[in-house]
């Protein structure tokens, strides 16, 4: 059960992330939405990572001392690693974009963000 | 944006030097702990951004920013190219030559007390593009900071 | 190892290093002096085209097979799985589909920066325009290159951000932010479930290079259900970079506000997601294809019905607007559907015998079309430029009598606008000659939309060059040609489509055909030098053009036969408007572009006014879309 409760935290932020980018207009709030299916995807890929066994593959003993044989993939780690940078970059560019809308235009929701329809 | 008072910027002043020395501590132990370039630098940038808080963004250098940014992603992509000397891009050429820069062998993990432990010295082009990331990276975040600090605050735009 | 074979073998990694490498060069160089940029990104652009085409050629001329494979950090054979069957390094693989795209995004990317010598010349912070520039074609290399997944989600996201950046470079339209702001939330979101279907291949099968995973794949007795739903989700993500509908809301806003040149290398980078669709469906999922046929056909029926979506919402929409740029954008999206379709239809008979009786040579008029459709649309989006340059306004209403100044832009627009439409002897004739034909046979409802789609494609063209280069004169527009470098851009793509235009078979022979083989590991061809067989007949360009010539000196030989020096007289003169008065205030009557097609939207009503409205520029309505169209594929994948 303790192994699960890491995914259920996954569903739980990508459920939430995704409630606010369908439901809430504000500009601000949809860019958190976004980072909060993005904190989902790398708590899940993180917990991947984790495995109890014998099969030696790199892996990072991090307990290894203790005589406890779970560990850690580090595989796992740099892409969640490469996927944090890529969200600080797409988060600080979404972020600029919905600044320079609302100081040359005013705007601060989805709803008055229709100029390109049609 | 102005400086805040007086107590923060001492505090800063103070908390600065240790921000400055985990974050090169991760940095420069990127090839044997957890961590690396991306990490550091990103332990660095807020400190920047502590600094950017509490002295405001008047005299930030953007273009000094910028240039070391570029500097990073040039040397790291440079070291790549130096890797065609060993066959091919970004092949570790100094791993294990015994030079000076980072190219002592490991003699096997068991002299070491811990299983991920080995000289700081090792790894050869491994360490040397976890810094060039970590200039990178400390640059590239103090400038998006400072950019949308200045733009937030001062209203003043982009030059 | 020779030198030559040491070189091929670094290329792929030096074609995504080296733009790297003038991309962060250029804000430095930039701040020595301007021209020394302008010679810097030159030169970086003439030598990755020439790394581009060795390394094409090789590959190519080689048949197809995987013939420059590059470990990143390694030597020669260290791709070695550890025990426990982790592979830890990245690696690129160049096979014909692979070197074909590659071609081509060199040769956009080549013209639209010549183009962009001066297009952008009035604008300032051009070193971030260039930085991004090349970090686009980096991007999008990488992602034809890899031969890992999640590498694939790191270019897919680098191509993503460039893109978004590029779009809103022009920060005194308003409208610019708006178009990147869609964008960049659209492939964000896409982006990380992407992310989330590789995560679930790793967790399943604890590796990420393409290879090993189509081994272990197919590797049950039937197909997991999970790996159903991470094709699903693969398909849906990819076809929404490609821009296919109803995934496409962001494209057109964030293709009609980019500046001219980046939007035609914004149609290289939708069809990098073509091609990581028609990878992971052939590649990833077609190499244990007994087990996974059933599986690969259902993912083949829905990228047919999400091309013929495309083909027409993206035609009918394009005819209403009056936007130049938008009406483009979205018969980038119509085209995408005969790429789509195409395969699609490669893929639904995948490993039967109507594969080889059709499915192959509709796949590759599919892909033939990609090589087409990314030189026209490229030609199209310059012209559009050019026309905007001088015109300065994007309204189709307010433009008028370019053509006799601008009659070399016009001659280009003709070409673009010929070929996009499908009519012969152009390049875009014979790749959906190979479409009709062999959709045709599998389906004649959906061989008869591609036709009508088509038509409707020729008709608003007719009524962009009826908008722009004729009528009468608008006061306030520029005078003359615009610049040279702006027409050398051009004219390298014009002539380019020319010269293929009347060689498909030999294009079809030595890029599409290898590119098929390495697609579907089934060896065949579909032309000779000249001339292009489609299984039921074949088509030759040189032949019509002659059948054309007789019939010119046949009609000027009757011609000649007339009476001569006969001039109209009296009400002959005047020009004929069944009745209706032919000036109004004294001024000649003229019916505007967006008027030209009254009746048809009219009577199309029904249809017109739920399609445009739901393209209602609302970003949660869009983003509702992306996740019901998910939702549906993947629940198609698992049912059906």
């Amino acid at each position: 059960m303790m192994g699960e409760l890491p995914y259920l935290a996954v569903v739980a932020l990508i459920g939430i992330g995704l409630y606010i980018t369908l439901f809430k207009k504000n500009l601000i709030k949809l860019a958190m939405g976004i980072t909060l299916i993005e904190s989902g995807v790398n708590l899940f890929l993180i917990s991947l990572a984790f495995r109890a066994g014998d099969e030696m593959a790199a892996p990072v003993f991090t307990l290894q001392l203790l005589g406890d044989k779970t560990y850690s993939l580090p595989t796992p780690h740099a892409l969640t690693l490469t996927s944090i940078v890529i969200g600080v970059a797409t988060t600080a560019l979404l972020l600029a974009f919905i600044m320079q809308v609302h100081r040359k235009h005013g705007i601060t929701t989805t709803e008055d963000l229709r100029r390109l329809k049609g | 944006m102005k400086a805040m008072s007086p107590i923060v910027r001492t505090m800063t002043g103070l908390l600065f030097a240790p921000i400055f020395l985990f974050g090169a501590y991760i940095i420069l132990h990127g090839h044997l702990t957890p961590g690396g370039g991306f990490q550091g630098g990103a332990i660095i940038a807020t400190g920047m951004a502590l600094f950017l808080v509490a002295f405001g963004s008047e005299r930030w250098r953007k273009k000094l920013l910028s240039i070391l940014e570029s500097t990073g992603l040039m040397a790291f992509v440079s070291i790549g190219f130096l890797g065609i000397v060993g066959g091919l891009f970004l092949y570790n050429f100094l791993a294990g030559t015994g030079s000076p820069i980072f190219g002592q062998e490991i003699a096997g993990m068991a002299g070491y007390a811990h299983p991920n432990s080995a000289p700081l010295l090792s790894s050869g082009t491994v360490a040397l593009l976890n810094m060039f990331v970590g200039l990178e990276v400390v640059s590239g975040l103090t400038l998006i900071v400072v950019t949308l600090g200045l733009f937030a605050f001062s209203g003043k735009e982009d030059d | 190892m020779s030198f030559y074979d040491s070189f091929i073998e670094t290329a792929p990694a030096l074609l995504v290093a080296i733009p790297l490498l003038v991309a962060f060069m250029t804000p430095i160089m930039s701040k020595i002096s301007s021209s020394l940029r302008k010679v810097w990104n030159i030169l970086g652009i003439l030598i990755v085209s020439a790394v581009m085409l060795v390394l094409g050629f090789e590959v190519l001329s080689g048949g197809g097979a995987v013939s420059s494979v590059y470990v990143f950090g390694g030597r020669e054979g260290s791709l070695f799985p550890l025990a426990g069957g982790n592979i830890a390094r990245i690696s690129f693989y160049v096979d014909g589909m692979s070197a074909f795209m590659g071609l081509l995004m060199t040769v956009v990317a080549f013209g639209s920066l010549i183009y962009s010598l001066s297009f952008m010349k009035r604008y300032t912070g051009l070193d971030k325009y260039y930085t991004l520039l090349f970090l686009m074609l980096a991007a999008n290399l990488g992602m034809v290159f890899t031969g890992d997944l999640f590498n694939l989600f790191v270019w897919f996201e680098i191509s993503s951000v460039a893109i978004c950046a590029l779009t809103a470079f022009r920060t005194e339209r308003g409208e610019s932010f708006e178009g990147a702001i869609k964008y960049l939330v659209y492939s964000t979101i896409a982006g990380l479930v992407l992310l989330f279907a590789i995560g679930i291949l790793y967790g399943q099968y604890g590796h990420l290079n393409i290879v090993y995973l189509s081994k272990a794949i197919g590797g049950h007795s039937e197909m997991l259900v999970m790996d159903k739903l991470v094709l699903g989700i693969l398909v849906t993500v990819f076809a929404l970079k490609a821009g296919s509908v109803p995934m496409h809301m962001a494209t057109p806003d964030a293709y009609s506000e980019a500046p001219a040149p980046i939007t035609a290398m914004m149609v290289t980078a939708s069809q990098a997601g073509l091609y990581a669709l028609f990878r992971s469906v052939f590649t990833l999922y077609g190499a244990n294809i007994q087990i996974t046929q059933a599986t690969v056909h259902t993912a083949g029926w829905v990228v047919v019905i999400l091309g013929i979506l495309a083909m027409f919402v993206g035609v009918t929409m394009a005819l209403v607007q009056k936007d130049i740029k938008r009406l483009m954008a979205y018969h980038a999206i119509s085209q995408t559907g005969y790429m789509l379709l195409g395969v699609g239809v490669g893929m639904a008979v995948y490993n039967t015998p109507e594969f080889l009786e059709f499915g192959r040579v509709a796949m590759s008029g599919g892909i033939f079309h990609i090589f087409n459709h990314a030189l026209y649309k490229g030609l199209l989006f310059l012209t559009a430029g050019a026309i905007i340059y001088k015109a300065g306004t994007r309204d189709l209403n307010k433009m008028g009598g370019l053509g006799r100044e601008m009659w070399l832009t016009a001659i280009f627009f003709v070409i673009g606008a010929l070929a996009i439409s499908g009519v012969p002897p152009m390049n875009g004739f014979s790749s959906k000659l190979l479409i009709y034909e062999s959709v045709f046979k599998f389906n004649p409802i959906i061989g008869a939309i591609a036709m009508l789609v088509s038509l409707l494609t020729l008709a608003s063209f007719v009524k962009v060059f009826y908008s722009a280069f004729m009528g009468p004169r608008n006061k306030e527009m520029k005078r003359g040609e615009v610049p040279t470098t702006m027409l050398l851009g051009m004219a390298l793509l014009g002539s380019v489509i020319l010269v293929f235009s009347l060689l498909p078979g030999l294009v079809v022979r030595t890029l599409v055909d290898p590119a098929v083989n390495a697609l579907t590991g089934i060896e065949g061809t579909t032309g000779t030098s000249l001339t292009l067989f489609t299984g039921e007949g074949s088509w030759n360009a040189i032949v019509l053009l002659g059948a054309f010539a007789v019939a010119l000196v046949v009609g000027l030989l009757i011609r000649s036969m007339g009476h001569k020096g006969t001039t109209p007289k009296g009400e002959g003169a005047k020009p004929y408007l069944f009745g209706n008065p032919t000036e109004v205030d004294g001024k000649p009557l003229t019916v505007t572009g967006s008027n030209l097609y009254w009746g048809f939207t009219k009577a199309l009503s029904r249809y017109y006014r739920p399609t445009e409205g739901a393209h209602s520029g609302l970003l949660n309505e869009y983003i509702f879309y992306l996740i019901a169209s998910m939702v549906i594929v993947m629940a198609v994948m698992v049912f059906l």
